[in-house]
């Protein structure tokens, strides 16, 4: 390569005439334009009330909003990423009785509108006023009258974690099958078990696939939250501005308080997603050799090491030396 | 090699396999001495890399027995009726024969280190420290001491198998199955992988090599088996089957690869 550039000490470079591109011109301005006179009308439209949103940012109620609109997407999203493993699991199982009650969970779940299924959780306590412990069509042996002492925090974690999980499912499903089958016969060989091929060979590999999707739909949770008035629910951050909106006659300022806070936590969700996918895609997304020892990295840079010419390019700095 | 007295490590007795109904291996008897390596070559599709996943139970058996070391491969045998193992007692099989693969089937999300160092942790309970010192032995011993941090997607194909081969290893195994290591391979780095197989040879393994290299089988095996139709052909002394074929068609064969 060297010797070749030697050769031909200063080439002529081509100084070709670029392709001009007049729409990205013509785009930049209509977008501009349209967004300036957004923003104009940010400051001088009275109706935005900016001086209510300043008041109502940081009120309890609102804040409160906030952490309990944030505890129910956690709390749903924990309660769904457990169920989606295990039916995950039970639909690859051997077991056909794990295999179709999975398929009938996720039916079940993800054909009815998750409003409808927190009106019905809300109803719970009426569907069913007792439960009874004992032989279906026979006797009794305890019985339990159910009641709700959460004012609806429980059934509206149920209503929104049960029909998370059946989404959820169906995303770890695709992630896991998306791991080579070479995979798990490599494991097996080594003799590993079944249950530790899944947890350090399988799994991790799949939450590469399985990470962004779910980062999708706990940001998606964030939002469904606000339906938990169907239960009813009523400290949630929509029910809270919704609330005082109503109290105050202006709508407006507090939609705004509403959408600034989902948009924040979505944002901070976004940034951990980021970190999540970064740990999980070692190896795969990234080509740079990580965790090598220096002397290590001498050794592989001297000369002698064998002849890959097209592997040694992703090694920048070993041909540096 | 000398092998002192012939002592059967594996002994494959009328293997059938089936898929649905298609009849892939049609009664296949083959034994491997210790220490032996025995090579199968044949056409693709011929069952031989069958043949060789069924030994380790990556597929079931349809009729016929294996045994390695004396114990029956996948069963158990009560009063004269054979019942399939659990998984957990497979496992525990599986842990004396280490396995090749064609495509090297590293687990992508470790370093070279940590793919060696996973199965005596998780499977034989060493400790990391031992793993760790074993698993540098052996990458040396493949000639990859320098490449231990590194991530297969970071390796050449031919390195990525020898550190598939080192993987193997770490367990100990009292014998290896290699399922066509070279196949998948760019011509000029298949003379390594066959290196490392020679010294694995030399020092006295017991490996059953599925394989097209015709020159390997002849300067390092001790048997030669031709497999087509999912049968066996024939079988013998390497040297004197390449040069002199009995049957037509492992005439035929060997007059195309050679």
């Amino acid at each position: 390569m060297d010797s070749h550039q030697d050769a031909h000490a200063a080439p002529v470079l081509n100084n070709a005439v670029p392709v001009r591109h007049p729409g990205r011109w013509i785009s930049a301005v209509i977008i501009v334009g349209v967004l300036l006179a957004f923003l104009q009308s940010l400051f001088t439209n009275p109706n935005f009330r900016w001086d209510v949103v300043g008041t109502y940012i940081l009120d309890t109620k609102v804040v409160q909003g906030v952490m309990w609109t944030l505890f129910l997407t956690f709390a749903s999203m924990v309660l769904a990423i457990v169920l989606a493993i295990l039916l995950a699991f039970m639909r690859q199982s051997d077991n056909p009785v794990f295999r179709w009650s999975s398929w009938t969970w996720v039916w079940f779940f993800r054909g009815t509108p998750v409003y409808t299924q927190l009106l019905f959780w809300g109803l719970a306590t009426v569907l069913y006023p007792t439960v009874v412990l004992g032989i279906p069509f026979g006797p009794a042996a305890i019985t339990w009258v159910t009641s709700d002492p959460t004012h609806g925090l429980i059934p509206a974690i149920l209503g929104l974690g049960l029909n998370e999980s059946a989404y959820l499912a169906e995303i770890f499903r695709a992630g896991l099958k998306s791991v080579d089958q070479g995979q798990s016969e490599a494991a097996e060989a080594l003799g590993m078990t079944k249950g530790k091929i899944m947890r350090r060979i399988i799994l991790p590999q799949a939450m590469r696939v399985i990470v962004p999707p779910t980062g999708n739909e706990t940001i998606g949770m964030l939002k469904t939250t606000s339906l938990v008035l169907a239960v009813p629910f009523t400290l949630d951050l929509t029910f809270a501005t919704n609330a005082l909106a109503n109290r105050i006659y202006l709508p407006i300022p507090l939609l705004i308080v509403a959408a600034f806070w989902y948009l924040l936590v979505t944002s901070l969700l976004m940034v951990g997603q980021h970190f999540i996918e970064a740990h999980y895609g070692k190896g795969v997304d990234n080509r740079v050799p990580a965790a090598v020892n220096p002397a290590a990295a001498k050794a592989a840079a001297a000369p002698s090491a064998e002849a890959e010419p097209d592997l040694k390019m992703d090694f920048p700095e070993e041909e540096a030396k | 090699m000398t092998i002192t007295p012939e002592k059967p490590l594996v002994q494959i007795e009328g293997l059938h396999k089936y898929y649905g109904h298609h009849h892939v291996l049609r009664g296949i008897d083959l034994t491997v001495n210790q220490g032996e390596v025995s090579v199968v070559i044949g056409p693709s599709g011929s069952g031989k890399s069958t043949m060789l996943r069924c030994v380790n139970l990556l597929e079931t058996i349809s009729a016929g027995r294996i045994s390695v070391g004396g114990e029956l491969i996948g069963y158990r045998e009560v009063k004269g009726r054979l019942h399939d193992l659990k998984t957990k007692e497979i496992a525990a099989q599986r842990r004396e024969i280490g396995m090749v693969f064609q495509r090297f089937n590293l687990f992508p999300h470790k370093t070279a280190m940590q793919n060696i160092m996973e199965a005596p942790i998780q499977v034989k309970g060493q400790s990391k420290a031992v793993a760790r010192k074993r698993a540098l032995e052996l990458l040396d011993r493949v000639g990859l001491g320098d490449r231990a941090g590194h991530y297969p997607s970071q390796l050449s194909g031919g390195q990525q198998q020898r550190v598939a081969i080192a993987r193997a290893l770490a367990m100990d195994p009292e014998l290896m199955l290699f399922d066509e290591p070279t196949s998948a391979l760019d011509p000029e780095l298949v003379g390594d992988v066959l290196n490392v197989m020679k010294d694995l040879a030399k020092s006295g393994m017991t490996m059953i090599v599925v394989t097209h290299e015709i020159g390997f089988a002849r300067e390092v095996g001790d048997r030669l088996t031709f497999m087509d139709g999912g049968v066996v052909v024939e079988s013998g002394d390497p040297r004197e089957v390449l040069a002199n074929p009995q049957h037509p068609r492992t005439k035929e064969f060997l007059s195309r690869v050679l």
